[in-house]
């Protein structure tokens, strides 16, 4: 890549009064000049690792030389004055003199962030404004001054040394041709020596002419080829390299180099490959692009309501429809193609960000990267990047620990970062882990507790994978000090909220002194979607086919004797296996209970690896349909993934299966991959930190308060369902069995009689697969921001006393009702995973 | 001086500034949204975009309408607050008001509760009592505490 020399000519002779060319040039030079900055990132932190790389070496080179050649030319003399300082340095770096340490790439990084600097202010106000960049200039002269070099071979570079003022684009000719003619006869040209990198310097991309790599290899200067290459086009016939020795510009040995050169990078594939691709490519505009793919979305609608019509019509329009239809389909494709970049967009910066804040905190870290190529959508790309960065920089910053630290546990003084990403049915799944300290949850807690985000009591009652997701709460924030990296406490629930937004999910796994995991998943793409249109309750919803694993349609005696129920949970035995059943209406709330009728219809569907049933009213259609966001109050109801408009210019709503699927309970909170939005205390309820929230139920005569976060789920149970056992009462529920506590019983106060026909009012308390419940007269109300007074003197299951609402309420003791109910509750803790 | 866009809501005669109104439309035809809470009533399709409606009856803490036929269901009024339109469902429209700031007062005390904390004030104007809506205050998420 580099200037080309028929640009640069016809504009240097007319000057600056073409200022329109003037101008697409400058862009096209800030356009490639950043993408090459990017570049030179990677590769210097590449080089750090493998400093003898010539490879590496050259192609650094290269890029500083040709963006001061341009610069020299467009009159930014800032940027030039910089890009000299850096090449003078390079070049003695590349010619051996010099050995590369942590000093000399922290020089050449910083050169970059200037350059990238001068670039932004070219960008904005389309000139340098005023630099100052002495300091760095004079930094990049001293490095140059410093350590001899080792052993690095000599001969060969110091021929070209003096070569290196010439570039391409800018100084005269003439004067090239002179020194080129001056200094070859005095060395020759030695072949070159086998070292670390066997070849000499590939091109980057498609094999390089001879030209290039004769110029490239400063044998000859880039006008002479040129002149070489207008006579091929002329007629002559012989090849270049002929012609320019024939023409005294350089020797047979040199072009003989050059061809092996040239063979020698057919068959070398690099990280430089990508650009090979830039000839098959086009630069477009992202809105363009985003116009484009709204406009398709439209069309995939209007598509969907002809074909609907069409169905009725005559079979030149179905014809025609069904065309239409293809066509559609195929182009919807094509359209989101456009729209995919590889996350290695993301990634490729973050070889410097580890690079410089391991040096900023004194750790040695070594990133891994695994699947680069895996594309997403534009916009979720665009999304991720920031919460991607700051997981890594966490990492870094808070995960490994120091190198004695780290050999102190017998781990190796450098830590692993891993990323990797792949897809998996429909969605990207990227892990970022770290084998550094692991996450302290009692640490967690005990900051939770600080920062009242959770009380004491909650605390005792949460698993590890609870306490370990409370990072995600806002405030939050462990680090002792406050670094500027990442300890500011803004970030993990940014993040989750951030990735939540655009339909995905986080989840963090941590071992204690091995290391932390943390797994986002997002989806593919949000506008367009294959689906499933169901009837549920006269309504129509909208299933991602993405979840949906099979339809069963149930008839008559199957339908009655295939749905059994365990343990009070529907299941139906499909092909040997127990599939959990949930009927939609059921969940919705739009019916009491499940209902079995002569024909059952039921989608099978996936969520986080488990499958279940949902029973619906009736399947209607496979189509594609626009997603589109739901408002910020509706995304909160979880349920519902969007909404989408049919083809009668109805609207349905889109479920979102994964949490169905945990509002129905047929998957287990503690499960492998499971999501933070668990069941119990923390999640389901909004708590205010700090606040107390109170269930005021009535017993009796009296009104007692129970902390709600101790609130698993209010039930209503038919007396005849409670059985005895013992000396208690239990009663079987959602596939245990569980122990009632009659309130009254403990606070000494006569219930209220129960008249026939009446539910009982069960307040259920669950932890992992135990729960007890509390039987109770009424449930009144709710309230929040109650101050109550706790002390032991208030009697038996009492801890204190509030005025709630202008009546005297009674705060319940609630870990002794617990053991009312069952006295072994809190000795029998687990982590035990809840089956339907 | 300002102009408000007015309409009514059972008894109550509110309005809301005319910047923040998008449109009116008629009766749409609605899609339920189970589950939901705090007055959000349905979507509609507005012209290829779904919109949440709010019940403006059920958020202020009014009794709900009274079943009316076909041709009398609630107007929409489609505003926009925070780059998001959100369709307030209203009994009946009312004219564009113009108010200045010396009739604004506090809203009055006889108003209910659950009403007054959607109020801003009331500016007194010759035909009455016209409430200034907290659009932002109506249309924010209301706290999900879900029991079951």
């Amino acid at each position: 890549m580099g200037w080309p020399d028929r640009w640069v000519r016809p504009l240097a002779v007319q000057g600056k009064e073409r200022m329109e060319d003037l101008d697409d040039i400058v862009r096209e030079f800030l356009v490639e000049s950043h993408e090459n900055l990017d570049e030179l990132d990677r590769a210097l932190v590449e080089l750090e690792q493998q400093p003898d790389s010539r490879d590496l070496l050259s192609g650094i080179f290269r890029t500083i030389h040709t963006i001061k050649g341009t610069s020299g030319f467009l009159a930014f003399s800032g940027l030039e004055a910089l890009t000299h300082a850096g090449e003078g340095l390079l070049a003695k770096l590349r010619d051996g003199d010099l050995a590369l340490d942590r000093e000399i790439t922290d020089g050449l990084l910083r050169l970059v962030d200037a350059v990238r600097m001068l670039l932004r202010a070219v960008e904005e106000s389309g000139s340098e404004g005023e630099p100052d960049h002495a300091d760095l200039i004079a930094t990049l002269t001293a490095l140059q001054e410093a350590r001899p070099a080792e052993a690095a071979p000599v001969e060969a570079a110091q021929v070209e040394a003096p070569q290196v003022e010439a570039a391409p684009a800018a100084p005269p000719a003439k004067k090239t041709r002179k020194r080129r003619r001056a200094v070859t006869p005095l060395a020759p040209v030695p072949p070159r020596k086998p070292e670390p990198e066997p070849e000499p310097e590939p091109e980057p991309g498609p094999p390089a002419r001879i030209g290039e790599v004769l110029v490239n290899e400063h044998h000859v200067p880039a006008d002479d080829v040129e002149v070489a290459s207008m006579e091929q086009r002329l007629g002559d016939s012989r090849r270049i390299g002929e012609i320019l020795v024939e023409q005294g510009q350089a020797t047979a040995a040199q072009v003989n180099e050059a061809l092996a050169a040239q063979h020698a990078s057919t068959g070398k594939a690099d990280h430089h490959d990508a650009r090979s691709l830039a000839d098959a490519t086009i630069r477009v505009d992202v809105a363009l692009l985003d116009s484009v793919m709204r406009l398709v979305g439209e069309l995939v609608l209007t598509r969907n309501q002809i074909v609907a019509t069409a169905l009725g019509a005559d079979p030149a329009m179905a014809r025609a429809a069904q065309r239409l239809n293809l066509l559609v389909s195929e182009l919807q494709e094509g359209v989101m193609k456009t729209r995919m970049q590889a996350i290695d967009t993301v990634w490729n910066k973050f070889p410097r960000v580890v690079r410089d804040l391991g040096v900023s905190c004194g750790k040695q870290v070594r990133l891994e990267m695994e699947g680069r190529d895996t594309e997403l959508d534009k916009t979720i790309l665009e999304a991720i990047k920031d919460p991607l960065t700051h997981i890594v920089r966490n990492s870094v910053d808070h995960g490994i620990e120091t190198p004695e630290a780290r050999v102190a546990a017998g781990k190796p003084a450098e830590g692993l970062l891993r990323l990797s990403a792949f897809h998996e049915s429909g969605q990207v799944t990227i892990e970022i882990s770290d084998d550094g300290a692991g996450i302290d949850v009692d640490a967690v807690a005990s900051k939770a507790l600080e920062r009242g985000i959770v009380t004491a009591e909650q605390v005792r009652l949460m698993s590890q994978r609870e306490l370990t997701n409370l990072v995600f709460m806002p405030g939050f924030s462990t680090a002792a000090k406050v670094t500027n990296v990442s300890g500011r406490g803004v970030g993990m629930d940014v993040v989750r909220t951030n990735i939540e937004d655009i339909g995905g999910t986080v989840d963090i796994v941590s071992d204690r002194g091995a290391g932390t995991t943390i797994r986002v998943k997002i989806p593919l793409t949000l506008a367009i979607i294959p689906a499933l249109t169901i009837a549920c309750g006269g309504q129509r919803y909208a299933v991602p086919q993405v979840n949906l694993v099979e339809l069963l349609c149930l008839e008559g005696d199957r339908a009655r004797d295939g749905v059994e129920f365990l343990s009070g949970a529907p299941v139906y035995r499909l092909r040997g296996d127990l599939l959990p059943l949930v009927w939609l209406d059921h969940v919705l709330e739009l019916r009491d209970a499940p209902h079995v009728e002569d024909t059952l219809y039921i989608a099978v569907l996936q969520a986080e690896g488990q499958q279940f049933g949902v029973v619906v009213d009736q399947v209607l259609n496979s189509e594609e349909i626009v997603v589109k966001p739901l408002s910020r109050q509706l995304k909160g109801i979880g349920t519902y993934a969007g909404a989408t408009i049919l083809g009668d210019g109805r609207v349905a709503l889109i479920l979102d299966v994964r949490s169905l699927a945990h509002r129905a309970h047929v998957v287990a909170e503690h499960a492998e991959g499971g999501s933070t939005e668990a069941e119990t205390p923390i999640g389901s309820t909004a708590v205010n930190s700090g606040a107390e929230t109170l269930l005021i139920v009535g017993c009796g005569e009296r009104r007692v308060g129970i902390p709600l976060p101790m609130v698993t789920r209010l039930e209503e149970i038919d007396p005849s369902r409670v059985e005895r056992a013992g000396s208690g009462e239990v009663v079987r529920y959602r596939g245990h069995i569980m122990p009632l506590m009659r309130l009254g019983r403990l606070i000494g106060e006569s219930p209220m009689p129960v008249a026939d026909g009446d539910q009982l009012k069960v307040i259920v308390h669950t932890e992992g697969d135990r729960s007890v419940g509390i039987v109770v007269d009424s449930v009144l109300d709710i309230a929040s921001d109650v101050p109550g007074s706790r002390d032991d003197a208030h009697g038996i299951g009492i801890a204190g006393v509030a005025v709630v609402q202008e009546r005297v309420t009674e705060l319940l003791d609630m870990e002794a009702a617990i053991r009312a109910a069952d006295p072994n509750f809190f000795e029998r803790r687990s982590d035990v995973q809840v089956t339907a | 001086m300002k102009q408000m866009a007015t309409f009514s809501v059972g008894a109550l005669w509110l309005g809301i500034e005319v910047g923040q109104v998008r449109e009116v439309i008629a009766t749409q035809e609605m899609t339920p949204i189970p589950l939901a809470r705090g007055g959000a009533a349905g979507l509609i399709n507005l012209r290829g975009e779904v919109v949440t409606a709010m019940d403006l009856r059920e958020r202020l803490g009014l009794p709900a309408r009274e079943p009316v036929d076909e041709d009398e269901g609630a107007m929409n009024v489609v505003v926009n607050i925070d780059g998001e339109s959100v369709s307030l469902l209203v009994d009946t429209i009312g004219d564009v008001a113009e108010v200045s700031d010396t009739e604004f007062e506090e809203p009055p005390l006889t108003m209910p509760a659950a009403s007054r904390a959607f109020v801003h004030g009331a500016f007194k104007q010759p035909e009455g009592l016209l409430l200034s809506l907290d659009v932002e205050g109506v249309v924010a998420v209301a706290p999900t505490v879900e029991l079951r």
